[in-house]
């Protein structure tokens, strides 16, 4: 729809040309966009930055979330746009590593986006070159029905105490306590990462995703020794492995289960569901260890420049744009999601605003997701790992030696 | 005065060097399109995966001679174990289809009001895409909600979840391929039974053959080209299972529903995929096991040419 209007501007732009000795540059940016709420706050975003640039002309191509995983491959070797979205951290490593990705640091450097993207860019930054700007985080924790909670008694848990509690409670009462559908396997990760982050801490995450330390570590076996107690304590939804993360919101809105470890993304679909914002009720994922300080996860969405887009001035003019500390501000209060520019205001969702406080009041650092932090390769058999030890938890040790061996051969 | 009659010594006119090898040549030229396209797109990219298979590559960018490394791992690799046993299961219990093909088959097989709508609804699952069929069976094993787990607790059995659990995974998807495979092997035995000789069967009934004996030894033997097929494509069936695992488990619980394919498609294309290499190493013992097949195959037709 709103490529049509692009081209459909480009098409009037051409018959301009005759007259005007000004070159319609032509910019070509690739999303994956297509949610609602993303696909309208590009829309807002590209028609913001063709107002204010009326000679540059963008085509917008917008893919399917999944497809676009695949596709990217593609078109970045052989029909390279001259944008294209992605993820910070080691999610962009092949590309980078490929030469598919053009370095941005000058951008950075002429718009001061050193200081005002300053959380951003160690996420962004890979052999000491800079890789594209980021415009969106949001926030992980656990989401929970608080009318279900005040039913049965129990406040927002503080510490894993607290929550190992509020699980034998729930189920007593016949409550799942948290719901989750490891289908796909990358909701096991988040629970991983909470575990590891809140038993061993920031610096511990990065060095295990950097392959820097064995799993057959005493430290990941005490983090798994507490997954061990969630399980113990019936904390998870039976037979999850069946289930998509999606088909795993029904048991939270039926009211048959009370939380979910998540992202921010899961408060739109449960208010589509009909749950009110009284009904849900979010707190940050408890206290383990008092020496450990907290650390947040909150994965950052980015743009990059591909190294064989034809209209790179262009694209920096756009990324310049995206930067901004008002265009941020309104781009994520469509996507319902945080800015990265320090000085851009947070949308006044009560999510959002709890979302952010966290965030900005964290001591302990803030990590990208398992899957971003570690290589593919990695992430792909950790999180089979996970599936694998929240159903079978005896089989921990050969499990880890599993994957010790996968770090063996990937980070050689 | 006449002139003397001497014999012709011309040589009788020359034909053309493509008159003269026409014969030889037309059947080539007819091939040539469907050669040329074998070649392109079967026979050369065979070549190129087995030469993959001896580097590293992530697909992007430079590739690395690595020797036979992709196989040496991949025989210490227990997913890779996981998947070639899979298949193996795949292959011998989608065998059930023919018989159960032929069963529905002989089962339709007869003259009453209406046995054509009859005939198109036990059909019906082969023309449906395999992606709905497996939606329609996830669903139907689906723990909470799903129909099978209604009816076990009717005779108060807990529920079971099919597609979460790694002993059973496997055997439930094969169960929702068997659905439409037995469809496409009743319709091969349905066109069997029509070509059956019906002087046979009355000749063997007067000599008092029936039921069992009378299928086993005259139906049967006169349904031999239609078993052929029928195992031919339930072979191949088997062995591109891939759609369904997509679909129902996308390879799960951790791996155990994988085959070779999608194992495959999992280490090569897929999001955390980028071992070119090492999925075609996959390919190409895949390759060799189907080698296996289709020798046996090619000996057969050839066998059955010469006329044994």
């Amino acid at each position: 729809m709103n490529a049509f209007n692009s081209r459909l501007a480009g098409a009037l732009a051409a018959t301009t040309l005759f007259t005007s000795t000004a070159v319609a540059g032509e910019l070509v940016i690739n999303t994956d966009t297509s949610d609602p709420a993303p696909k309208a706050a590009f829309e807002a975003l590209i028609a913001g930055f063709e107002a204010e640039n009326p000679d540059i002309t963008v085509k917008w191509n917008l893919f399917d979330h999944e497809g676009y995983k695949t596709s990217i491959r593609n078109f970045l070797t052989a029909d390279a746009p001259d944008l294209a979205n992605w993820y910070a951290g080691n999610r962009m490593l092949p590309y980078v590593e490929a030469g598919l990705f053009e370095p941005v640091d000058d951008v950075w450097e002429q718009n001061g986006l050193g200081e005002t993207l300053a959380s951003a860019k160690g996420s962004m930054t890979i052999d000491g070159k800079i890789w594209g700007v980021p415009y969106t985080y949001y926030q992980w924790g656990i989401y929970y029905r608080s009318d279900i909670f005040e039913q049965n008694g129990i406040t927002a848990p503080e510490t894993f105490d607290d929550l190992l509690a509020a699980c034998n409670t729930l189920s007593e009462a016949g409550i799942t306590p948290i719901t989750i559908g490891t289908k796909y396997l990358w909701t096991a990760a988040g629970v991983f990462d909470y575990l590891n982050l809140r038993t061993n801490g920031y610096d511990f995450h990065m060095a295990l995703t950097k392959g820097e330390v064995p799993w057959t570590d005493d430290r990941v076996k005490a983090t798994m020794e507490n997954w061990k107690r969630m399980l113990d304590a019936n904390c998870f939804l039976e037979n999850h492995a069946a289930y998509s993360w999606q088909e795993a919101l029904a048991p939270m809105v039926q009211g048959d289960a009370a939380m979910y470890v998540m992202g921010n993304f899961a408060v739109a679909p449960l208010r589509e569901a009909g749950l009110t914002d009284e009904q849900i009720g979010f707190f940050q994922f408890p206290r383990i260890s008092d020496d450990v300080p907290m650390a947040e996860e909150a994965p950052t969405d980015t743009i990059h420049i591909p190294a064989n887009a034809k209209n790179k001035e262009d694209a920096k003019k756009f990324l310049a744009y995206l930067a901004r500390a008002e265009v941020q501000t309104e781009v994520n209060k469509t996507l319902g999601q945080l800015p990265i520019n320090k000085d851009s205001q947070v949308g006044d969702d009560k999510f959002l605003q709890a979302g952010y406080e966290m965030l900005s009041g964290t001591e302990g650092g803030i990590a990208q997701f398992f899957d971003r932090d570690a290589p593919a390769e990695m992430a792909k058999a950790g999180m089979e790992g996970f599936q694998e030890f929240m159903v079978k938890p005896e089989r921990m040790d050969k499990i880890l030696e599993r994957l010790e061996k996968v770090r063996q051969r990937v980070y050689e | 005065m006449t002139a003397p009659i001497v014999p012709d010594t011309h040589p009788p006119l020359r034909r053309s060097w493509w008159k003269e090898n026409q014969q030889r040549l037309a059947p080539w030229l007819f091939l040539a399109p469907g050669i040329f396209m074998f070649a392109v797109y079967v026979i050369i990219p065979i070549f190129q995966s087995i030469n993959i298979s001896f580097y590293d590559w992530d697909g992007l960018g430079e590739r690395t001679w690595v020797g036979a490394d992709n196989y040496v791992e991949l025989m210490d690799d227990e997913a890779f174990y996981t998947s070639l046993k899979n298949n193996v299961i795949w292959l011998v219990l989608y065998m059930l289809a023919i018989p159960m093909g032929l069963f529905v088959a002989l089962f339709l097989n007869q003259t009453v009001r209406g046995i054509r709508i009859y005939k198109s609804l036990f059909f019906f699952p082969f023309v449906i895409s395999q992606v709905v069929v497996g939606l329609v069976f996830a669903w139907f094993y689906d723990p909470s909600y799903g129909l099978m787990n209604i009816a076990l607790g009717w005779f108060g059995i807990e529920p079971i979840a099919v597609l979460a659990n790694e002993d059973y995974v496997t055997y439930g998807i094969i169960a929702a391929g068997l659905w439409p495979q037995t469809a496409y092997c009743m319709i091969l035995y349905l066109t069997g039974l029509n070509a059956v000789d019906p002087e046979q069967i009355e000749a063997a009934r007067l000599d008092n053959a029936k039921g069992a004996k009378l299928l086993w030894y005259v139906i049967l033997p006169q349904l031999r080209p239609a078993t052929f097929i029928a195992v031919v494509v339930t072979v191949i069936g088997a062995l591109r299972s891939f759609d369904l695992i997509s679909i129902m488990t996308d390879g799960g619980p951790w791996g155990s529903s994988r085959v070779l394919a999608f194992y495959m498609y999992e280490q090569a294309f897929s999001e955390y995929g980028f071992r070119m290499g090492y999925g075609a190493a996959i390919a190409v013992v895949l390759f060799l096991i189907m080698m296996v097949y289709i020798t046996g195959f090619l000996w057969k037709m050839y066998r059955d040419e010469k006329g044994y």
